[in-house]
């Protein structure tokens, strides 16, 4: 959950990026990292395996700027997206304030991006939140692949709610900064709707 | 099923009163440097040498190795492990778990021991959680009495934060 720190005047939160195994949630953040003036960046940490598979974690700091006198801070984490670290996806879920699913756009991962979406739907579940009432952002990931899956039938097996959705292509950078603005903008657009109530 | 943790708002009164736990148990346990960290990785408050440190992959890579380890008691049985010590060469990591979503973190070398370590954390330890007890209320209270700053944010202002 978001953090508000008065004396140093700060809000943080925590955004998850979720998906199937390499389906590109840490080269997202790569690419965020690499494109990042270094005085709005922390140091990237990736927890991976010998073969650069995610093993726990990647974590980049980041901050967006300032709204009335407070620095907002966004904490992007990856997951690690093999069916087997399910135990370590349920911790790095905890406190989440936003999610982007990030979807494969190859045919042949349609089952691994279905079987990902219900497990992010389980895992969420069992931390009390759910998918559709939290801040969350679809990117369909590789769209410059040959072998990439029409575009109507992702939406409709991903993103039959309709939430905003975005064709990336983390390797080049395109779809990378609309996916973390529209996800960042409606963590802070719910943070201010709790506010209000 | 589960609570939703609430969002964590520090006041600077607050703030200055867990600080000065951190700097009194740096100060006894003869530590280099003390920190709270929220279990979901925030970094609350630090104190002592901080001089080199990345303290914001130091409180995200604590609470992942707490969260990594309270899984691990649960598979065993274990509702939590509240004590993990790491040992190294030089230095040496103590962290302890207050009122079950802090995370009290002290690093200290040769000039102290596990023993007095672990004796003053002790003490802080029971200091912050009844200090946490409190912040948690008034983070509750913020966010159903409007308390927060972002009652007062437009539509505007975050357009602005995007608009480059």
């Amino acid at each position: 959950m978001s953090f508000i720190n008065y004396a140093s005047r700060e809000i943080n939160c925590k955004i998850v990026y979720y998906g199937p195994g390499l389906c590109g949630k840490t080269t997202n953040l790569q690419f965020i990292y690499s494109k990042t003036n270094p005085e709005l960046k922390g140091k990237m940490i990736s927890l991976a395996t010998e073969t650069e598979r995610t093993l726990f974690f990647d974590f980049l700091p980041l901050a967006l700027g300032q709204i009335r006198g407070f620095k907002t801070r966004f904490h992007l984490y990856t997951v690690p997206g093999q069916v087997f670290y399910d135990a370590s996806r349920k911790l790095i879920l905890k406190g989440v304030d936003g999610v982007v699913f990030v979807a494969d756009s190859q045919v042949e991962r349609m089952e691994a991006n279905v079987e990902s979406l219900d497990n992010l739907r389980i895992n969420l579940r069992e931390q009390g939140y759910e998918l559709e009432k939290i801040p969350y952002v679809v990117q369909f990931n590789k769209r410059d692949l040959p072998n990439a899956a029409p575009l109507d039938e992702m939406r409709k097996m991903l993103n039959p709610g309709g939430v905003l959705e975005f064709e990336a292509c983390a390797t080049s950078g395109e779809g990378v900064f609309e996916t973390l603005k529209a996800v960042a903008k409606l963590v802070l657009t719910d943070l201010k709707k709790m506010a209000g109530n | 099923m589960p609570i939703v943790d609430t969002q964590l708002v520090l006041y600077d009164d607050d703030y200055r009163r867990v600080l000065a736990v951190c700097e009194r148990l740096a100060r006894d346990a003869h530590a280099k440097s003390v920190f709270v960290v929220d279990k979901n990785g925030q970094l609350l408050a630090e104190a002592g040498d901080i001089r080199g440190l990345d303290t914001t992959s130091l409180a995200s890579l604590t609470a992942g190795s707490v969260a990594a380890t309270g899984g691990l008691a649960k598979l065993i049985g274990e509702d939590e492990f509240p004590i993990h010590f790491h040992q190294g060469q030089r230095d040496n990591l103590h962290m302890t778990l207050v009122a079950r979503r802090i995370i009290l973190s002290v690093i200290f070398d040769e000039r102290s021991s596990l023993g007095l370590v672990r004796l003053r954390v002790k003490k802080a330890t029971a200091e912050l959680a009844r200090l946490f007890e409190e912040i948690q209320k008034k983070s509750e209270r913020a966010r159903s009495g409007g308390g927060s700053p972002f009652a007062e944010i437009t539509d505007d202002d975050i357009d602005k934060l995007f608009s480059e």
